[in-house]
């Protein structure tokens, strides 16, 4: 078994108040918390310092982790000291007569003691107990939004045994997402989450889902859209041009003088929704010239700034100070 | 509802106060802490009537784990849940504009 020094990881000293030591861990906790942290070992982090805290602030656990004297360092491999064996095999769910230590953990340790407090054998009646709700992330690509999918999970998910033990399980889930899925969304899929105990119904699975950023489409919400890359003279004259759309290409009509960043509805045409109609799709106009010009082009754009009189920077004269 | 089990936790789906209890995983005086807080505004004037956007429900989750892991109160969970809803309704403009905006933004 590996020693952790519970002080060391919360940061206080071995005779710290009661109070320092929650000071220290909701310091910590707070750093490293799952649902705030982006550090990507903050998880893991959060499991150490919660550990440490569970043992340090119940006095008995506390005494009993002091006992074991403070002469390892962290990650030392040690033995509890004689009596500890007999302790943990007479706590409800601990070692049959042919456990290991070695095969124990420390948590383990001071978790035995807290069912033994709690005499969670078998004299009473057990409680039915829901299982616990899981959280997943899933990023799906347009494609998968559009049609709906089958996605395979692999997630290592804590389950807990009859006496009240957590271990993590590795398990696959296949979970069928449904048409209308978007960026942001959560999927709840029912009884698919941890078991429950004692007749105790399973808990939910819920999946958080972002869509994968598409080389054409954005998406927001159940509306997508498109840039659409125009000539200046197809903005200027208007023009009929062929976009893509998740149903297929269609013929877009551009409209004479269209601007930079107009958008044009196409109705129906976004992402499909669980129910109803689907979102719309808009075409994002966008003025693009050619990076190289024929000779007879440069012509006649000098042509073209002979002729015209229009003054793109007119107001500049108008608002300046 | 989109198949037999699968729910889309957005504001098409509506729950009621034990189903929201259910879904957060925190007991119904709790959401009706949270409701005298003002962190959570159901429709329906009573209790029994409630009725919440089931979009809530992800930010109950959220914070009900932040405080119970910080043990915090429910005055604090109340605040976070109000921060959390905004903090979502903030991602949903950027999401927007971004989808709007493309390459520029």
């Amino acid at each position: 078994m590996k020693y952790k020094d519970y002080y060391e990881i919360l940061g206080v000293k071995r005779d710290a108040s009661a109070d320092d030591i929650r000071k220290a861990y909701r310091k910590l906790a707070q750093k490293y918390h799952p649902d705030v942290t982006k550090d990507p070992a903050g998880e893991e982090k959060f499991k150490e310092v919660g550990e440490a805290y569970q043992t340090l602030k119940d006095p008995e656990k506390r005494k009993a982790y002091d006992e074991l004297g403070s002469s390892f360092a962290s990650g030392q491999e040690f033995r509890p000291p004689p009596g500890w064996e007999q302790r943990f095999r007479e706590a409800p769910g601990g070692g049959s007569q042919s456990f290991s230590f070695d095969d124990l953990d420390l948590s383990d340790l001071f978790e035995s003691l807290s069912r033994g407090r709690r005499g969670g054998g078998g004299q009473r009646t057990p409680r039915p107990m829901r299982g616990p709700d899981f959280e997943v992330a899933v990023q799906l690509t347009l494609e998968d939004a559009i049609r709906g999918t089958q996605v395979e999970l692999h997630v290592a998910l804590p389950e807990y045994d009859e006496h009240g033990a957590v271990h993590a399980v590795e398990k696959t889930i296949k979970a069928r997402i449904p048409k209308g899925a978007t960026d942001g969304q959560r999927l709840r899929l029912r009884g698919q989450g941890g078991k429950g105990m004692n007749g105790g119904a399973n808990g939910d699975l819920y999946l958080d889902i972002t869509l994968r950023p598409h080389a054409l489409f954005r998406a927001d919400g159940h509306d997508l859209y498109l840039d659409v890359p125009l000539a200046p003279w197809e903005a200027a004259l208007g023009a009929s041009v062929q976009i893509p759309t998740p149903d297929g290409n269609v013929n877009l009509k551009i409209p004479a003088g269209t601007t930079a960043g107009r958008k044009l509805r196409l109705g129906g045409k976004g992402l499909p929704r669980p129910e109803g109609s689907p979102g719309d799709l808009y075409a994002v106009a966008q003025i693009v010239n050619p990076t190289v010009l024929t000779d007879r082009e440069r012509e006649l754009y000098r042509e073209l700034a002979q002729a015209s009189r229009f003054d793109p920077r007119g107001h500049f004269a108008k608002e300046s100070p | 509802m989109t198949t037999e089990n699968a729910f889309w936790m957005d504001t098409r789906t509506q729950l009621t106060l034990v189903e929201l209890a259910e879904c957060s995983g925190v007991t119904e005086t709790v959401v009706q802490e949270l409701v005298d807080y003002g962190a959570l505004t159901p429709s329906g004037a009573r209790p029994a009537e409630w009725a919440f956007s089931a979009e809530c429900a992800v930010s109950v989750r959220k914070a009900a784990r932040l405080c119970g892991d910080l043990e915090l109160e429910t005055s604090a969970m109340a605040l976070v849940v109000s921060f959390l809803e905004r903090i979502q309704e903030l991602e949903a403009q950027v999401r927007r504009l971004r989808a709007q905006a493309g390459g520029s933004f």
